[in-house]
């Protein structure tokens, strides 16, 4: 293992930023493996760290295969871990908006610029990812639609679900969209939590994440464990479903709950008077994916979606 | 006429509500003349400019031939928070029109403003930078809409008419989502976040009246003599961005000449009493863009000048 700086900057009163990186093999740059972006995915950065310990006992006992080469990238985000903002801290910019970066442009461009340029010319590349709307996932592989998607490597990650969407304007500047523009199989995987560990969902997206790279022949080492035979959904055909009313949400089942027409999947509360304001149901016999999972709910959130 | 367009419930007995001033006079199938801002709840200065423009035409209603509607906050809850974006959604309000009536409650919000705005005559969407960089009074111009936009950009007398470039990213913001759907909508940027510079107000509400005089639409006497706009091109424009972290000190305003070789700033180290870079302007031109914010790190922007001499 080497451990090299990506990137490093002066700031006008705190250490520099530093963004490091991890080698494992020799070789072609066959994977490439980024964690926390922003500052509150502490999951995807714990998980990272796993990866990193467990490379590093595969590498000495000559597992990783012969002219492949990897890189995890636990961090490009330090400084916001570390005051607790999600974004950049000094302007609020998310640096995986800023995609493929521009390296003469603001700092959260020549950041992009240079976490992209590193991660450029890999055979593949997984994304420790996190969504915008804020709730738990069944853990899953996600690409977005651009014409280079590789379906058939997702389902190698054995996980329950591969789901594909259409890249809207603003998913433009995201990694996993330019990634595949520059001729990197990308896949973002998500790993059910964001700012708090989940061991469990954390250790099943380690086991899928090694079990790719066994499967591509990247590792030689380990077992492949129980996997599942993904299916493939494209985002459009979940069944959403919205809150009606505003009020305190009390959630009644998880995502991966299996549910049936008519179960009351989620109660939202008269925040003044206790009373029931609407009883959410299901409409449809499938799994929860997604489960909205904050304690109050705007009329109208989207509060799950059901495959 | 106040009417709301977005009503949806808040959690904690409270109506989240976006709503217009529609004023009307003269014949109801007239044109239809909207100002809008509040999209990045940290810019205030569209609230002085709507204020002055309702005031004034009910003052004066008998020279309004036509409906102007009045727009103040798009995003209330940014306002109202201090925040550029809409509190707890993650991406930029000016980055999801036109919105999905399916999606989360932003995007939902994002649709029916498109909805209710469309059709209208003529758009101004009001933004005043953001707490980094003070603008001078300036009309921004995708440059597929160039040949279309730009002479009615000319009637709002502000000091330049920046035609940039086209970029995926941008087709999601509100002025795009007009165009492109044949609704004109001219966007203007003045000023400094979380600020009010009454002179630019004032500067932007003669434009719009005269501009709403050259479209029939306000019969008063309006001001004739408005400064010509520079038109320039996004490749005539040269951006200062920081080679180092540390504090940006300046002593210029945005609005002025600046020779090649003149000292912009400079970028120190307040802990060693050291400069640590000299910021100077590589052409001869016009600095319409000055960083207010000090703390710079590499690659923030401190500063745009339009070169003069190629316009």
């Amino acid at each position: 293992m080497r451990i090299e700086t990506i990137f490093e900057m002066t700031s006008p009163c705190r250490d520099n930023f530093r963004i490091k990186g991890y080698r494992f093999g020799e070789g072609k740059k066959t994977l490439a493996i980024v964690g926390a972006m922003r500052g509150d995915e502490v999951q995807q950065q714990y998980i990272c760290s796993q990866l990193v310990s467990r490379l590093m006992l595969i590498e000495q006992r000559g597992g990783i295969a012969k002219d492949k080469s990897i890189l995890v990238i636990p961090s490009c985000n330090p400084f916001s871990m570390n005051v607790g903002h999600r974004f950049w801290a000094m302007d609020n910019t998310d640096i995986n908006r800023m995609f493929p970066g521009y390296d003469q442009g603001e700092t959260t461009q020549r950041i992009a610029a240079a976490i992209f340029s590193a991660l450029n010319g890999y055979q593949y590349g997984i994304q420790l990812a996190s969504y915008y709307v804020p709730g738990d996932f069944i853990p899953h592989v996600r690409m977005l639609k651009t014409g280079y998607e590789d379906l058939e490597t997702a389902r190698l990650f054995g996980m329950k679900y591969v789901t594909t969407c259409k890249a809207r304007p603003f998913d433009t500047t995201l990694l996993n969209y330019n990634w595949q523009l520059w001729s990197t199989k990308a896949f973002s995987v998500y790993a059910g939590k964001t700012n708090q560990i989940d061991v469990n969902s954390s250790s099943e997206t380690l086991d899928a994440i090694f079990r790719m790279m066994k499967r591509t022949g990247i590792i030689n080492y380990g077992s492949l464990g129980a996997a599942y035979e993904s299916i493939v959904i494209d985002e459009s055909s979940l069944v959403h479903i919205k809150a009606r009313h505003a009020g305190i949400f009390c959630r009644l089942v998880d995502a991966g709950s299996r549910v049936s027409p008519g179960q009351s999947l989620a109660h939202i509360i008269d925040p003044y008077n206790g009373q029931i304001l609407n009883d959410i149901k299901a409409t449809a016999e499938g799994t929860v994916f997604f489960a909205h999972h904050r304690p109050v709910v705007f009329q109208n959130a989207l509060l799950f979606m059901i495959d | 006429m106040i009417k709301t367009i977005v009503s949806t419930e808040l959690p904690i007995d409270e109506q989240f509500r976006i709503r217009k001033n529609v004023i009307q006079h003269g014949p109801k199938d007239g044109l239809r003349f909207c100002v809008v801002t509040g999209t990045h709840g940290d810019e205030l200065e569209g609230q002085m400019v709507c204020y002055e423009l309702a005031r004034i035409v009910n003052e004066h209603i008998d020279a309004l031939n036509g409906t102007i509607e009045i727009y103040p906050s798009l995003n209330p809850l940014g306002i109202d928070t201090i925040q550029r974006g809409i509190p707890n959604f993650d991406l930029d309000m000016n980055r999801i029109f036109p919105g999905d009536p399916q999606g989360t409650m932003a995007e939902q919000t994002a649709h029916a403003i498109i909805e209710d705005i469309k059709g209208a005559d003529m758009v101004i969407d009001i933004h005043s930078s953001n707490l980094f960089l003070r603008e001078t009074p300036q009309v921004r111009i995708n440059v597929q809409d160039a040949e279309w936009l730009v002479p009615f950009a000319e009637r709002l007398g502000m000091d330049f008419v920046w035609v940039h470039d086209a970029a995926t990213v941008l087709e999601a913001t509100l002025a795009h989502s007009l165009n492109s759907t044949g609704t004109p909508c001219l966007v203007v940027e003045m000023g400094v976040g979380q600020r009010i510079n009454h002179k630019m107000c004032r500067r932007l509400v003669t434009g719009i009246f005269h501009l709403m005089h050259t479209m029939g639409m306000w019969h008063e006497e309006v001001e004739t003599t408005l400064p010509q706009p520079i038109v320039c091109k996004g490749d005539s424009v040269t951006f200062l961005n920081a080679e180092t972290s540390g504090i940006f000190l300046t002593e210029l305003k945005c609005g002025i000449n600046v020779s090649k070789g003149q000292t912009i700033g400079q970028i120190v180290d307040p802990l060693r009493g050291r400069i640590l870079s000299m910021v100077s302007s590589p052409v001869d031109g016009y600095l319409f863009t000055i960083r207010a914010y000090p703390i710079v790190y590499e690659g923030s922007l401190m500063a745009r000048i339009v070169n003069t001499e190629e316009s």
